[in-house]
């Protein structure tokens, strides 16, 4: 096992290092380059020569990339060229609200999507499966972004029901809090609920033709007691590895979702960097983005290694 | 030989079952009259989708626009029949992109096995492993946009999973009758691959690709959306979605209609390869 969990880590930080080439890289590639962009409209040959020195872009790329790295490394991310601030704080900020709206979607997945799963193996063929496989095949037809469209016209503008965009400290009130929270959430929420849900309701369905269910049935045990204590527990390994993984998509997720509700977290902060061409945000947000990207990930692996003993001295998971 | 072995158990299992899924159906239908409204939409569309009707911004759908109208007063619907061919030439490019690149990586993987997959299969976990959105919006944030571009951009995220596909099946495959007497007749490699493995593939990566043409399309809907895929003042439907944000509140029919499009468009593919995989593995089947 800590072979195996030495080698993930390994994988981890080599996708690291090799986003960091390619971010780096790509910001070399942009039209234009990042002096004129600071200067701005003013600037004339000379300036841009004596900046491009200061900022060390006459240097060959290796030694740059060194250097850009070695700051990253101990938490410097540079100058914001749009806000002319420190990126790390604001970037944390953002960070933190995103994390907010991550958690609190993976709740609702997870509890929504077991429960569907369920309901969905125990009445399997019947109404509650079929509406339950409509309501995700649903969610899946559409783009994050026009769900959350949707909801803002039938919540926001329609019935003025709930704040259609933006964000609420908890120093605002519990109540603007947790409304300007209710329609991202739900949005992220139908879009990552099938997989969830489809999972549950093909393991809950072989758990409960298994051996181990009917003999709890010829015990007589409540039927409750048969589907929650003897199948679920053996149906819900899959479930949460699947669940780590959607924490993955849900990272692509955020990024429209938060664009869509002007919700200031680290998507949006990475789509209005990438438009701006704000290169020491857009190269912070990313990868940032790509370390939880990884993290969430590894959590899976692990996750499934723990849970399934079976693999756990396999040499890789597929 | 291979050929007539896969043809002889897709007539079987149609055989057997009697009658084609009703998904396979619907969505077939669907499908197919999709691709003939986006090849026609030129001639169907009852405007030019750029045409400005100035005295008609904002109109609600009724018998002259049939979706209405948006803020510089073109027909909505004539922008969704001109959409549906970004669209479906999107899906389709990206899938076969990813197609072209990840099935032969997945044949050899699994025909040559040992140190030929090992490193395949590294290679292509290297490429799983990286955040797919971030990847794409790096290559499109910095270089000009175009649909082109877009296409192979979504094409190359899907190589890995593709080829993953294609390998397990090959290897299942391999332990076949059919690929121990072609062995036995001394075929070539790419005999082997092209007429022996890949018409048995052939079925699996049929589902697989139609997994991938709606990924396709939900992806670049959400670039354009972001502004990041195709440019204004293409009718793309992202794009559509994307301008009528501004109007949610008073003409909302901007951006529904082409959201309604796209879930139509959606739903259909996916009955096509949910039908698919009921045929080719009757147990899968819901009912």
């Amino acid at each position: 096992m800590t072979g195996y969990v030495v080698q993930r880590l390994g994988a981890v930080m080599f996708i690291m290092v090799a986003m960091s080439v390619l971010v780096f890289l790509a910001t070399h590639a942009l039209p234009s380059n990042a002096a004129a962009l600071i200067l701005g409209q003013y600037a004339t040959p000379e300036t841009q020569a004596a900046l491009e020195h200061k900022l060390g872009f006459d240097q060959p790329l290796p030694v740059q990339y060194w250097h850009w790295a070695s700051r990253m490394l101990q938490g410097d991310m540079g100058q914001s060229f749009e806000m002319e601030r420190p990126v790390a704080p604001i970037l944390w900020d953002a960070f933190g609200r995103s994390a907010i709206l991550a958690v609190s979607s993976m709740a609702v997945v997870s509890t929504l999507g077991l429960a569907l799963g369920v309901i969905a193996a125990v009445w399997r063929g019947r109404w509650p499966d079929h509406a339950a496989s409509i309501f995700t095949y649903f969610g899946v037809s559409l783009p994050e972004f026009y769900w959350g469209l949707v909801f803002i016209l039938l919540f926001g503008s329609t019935f003025h029901l709930l704040p259609s965009s933006g964000y609420a400290n908890l120093s605002d009130g519990l109540a603007a809090f947790v409304s300007h929270l209710v329609l991202p959430v739900a949005t992220l929420t139908l879009t990552l609920l099938a997989h969830v849900t489809r999972l549950t309701r093909s393991s809950m369905m072989e758990a409960l033709d298994s051996m181990y269910v009917k003999v709890a049935r010829a015990r007589g045990l409540p039927e409750r007691l048969v589907i929650l204590r003897h199948a679920l527990r053996n149906a819900l390994i899959p479930s949460i590895t699947v669940l780590a993984q959607d924490f993955g998509f849900l990272i692509g997720g955020i990024v429209a979702v938060e664009t869509v509700f002007a919700y200031p977290g680290l998507g949006r902060m990475l789509v209005g960097s990438l438009e701006r061409q704000d290169l020491p945000m857009m190269q912070a947000a990313i990868l940032v983005l790509t370390g939880v990207y990884c993290l969430a990930n590894l959590t899976a692996d692990l996750l499934y290694g723990v849970v399934n003993p079976r693999i756990r001295y396999g040499g890789s998971v597929g | 030989m291979a050929v007539r072995l896969a043809e002889l158990t897709a007539a079987d299992f149609i055989r057997r079952r009697r009658r084609l899924p009703a998904s396979l159906i619907v969505g077939g239908t669907i499908v197919a009259a999709l691709i003939v409204t986006a090849a026609l939409a030129q001639w169907i569309a009852p405007y030019p989708y750029d045409q400005m009707h100035v005295r008609d911004r904002f109109q609600p759908p009724n018998l002259h626009y049939l979706a209405g109208t948006d803020e510089y007063g073109r027909d909505v619907f004539s922008r969704l029949l001109i959409g549906s061919q970004l669209s479906l030439v999107l899906g389709a490019t990206a899938t076969l992109i990813s197609m072209a690149v990840g099935v032969p990586l997945g044949l050899i993987a699994g025909y040559r096995r040992g140190v030929t997959d090992e490193a395949i299969m590294r290679v292509l976990d290297v490429m799983l492993a990286f955040p797919p959105i971030m990847l794409v919006l790096l290559i499109l944030a910095v270089t000009p946009p175009s649909l082109l571009k877009t296409a192979i951009a979504i094409g190359v995220l899907a190589v890995a999973p593709i080829a993953r596909v294609t390998r397990s099946v090959t290897l299942d495959l391999m332990s076949g009758e059919f690929i121990e007497a072609a062995r036995a007749r001394g075929e070539h490699l790419h005999y082997m691959l092209l007429r022996e493995l890949l018409p048995n593939v052939w079925p699996v990566l049929m589902v697989e690709a139609s997994l991938r043409v709606v990924f396709a399309v939900l992806l670049g809907a959400v670039l354009s959306f972001l502004g990041f895929g195709v440019q204004p003042p293409a009718a793309d439907w992202g794009l559509m979605i994307s301008n009528g944000r501004a109007f949610v509140d008073t003409a909302p029919w901007i951006s529904l209609a082409p959201g309604i499009a796209m879930s139509i468009t959606v739903i259909a593919i996916s009955l096509v390869g949910d039908g698919l995989r009921e045929v080719l593995d009757p147990k899968v089947g819901g009912r």
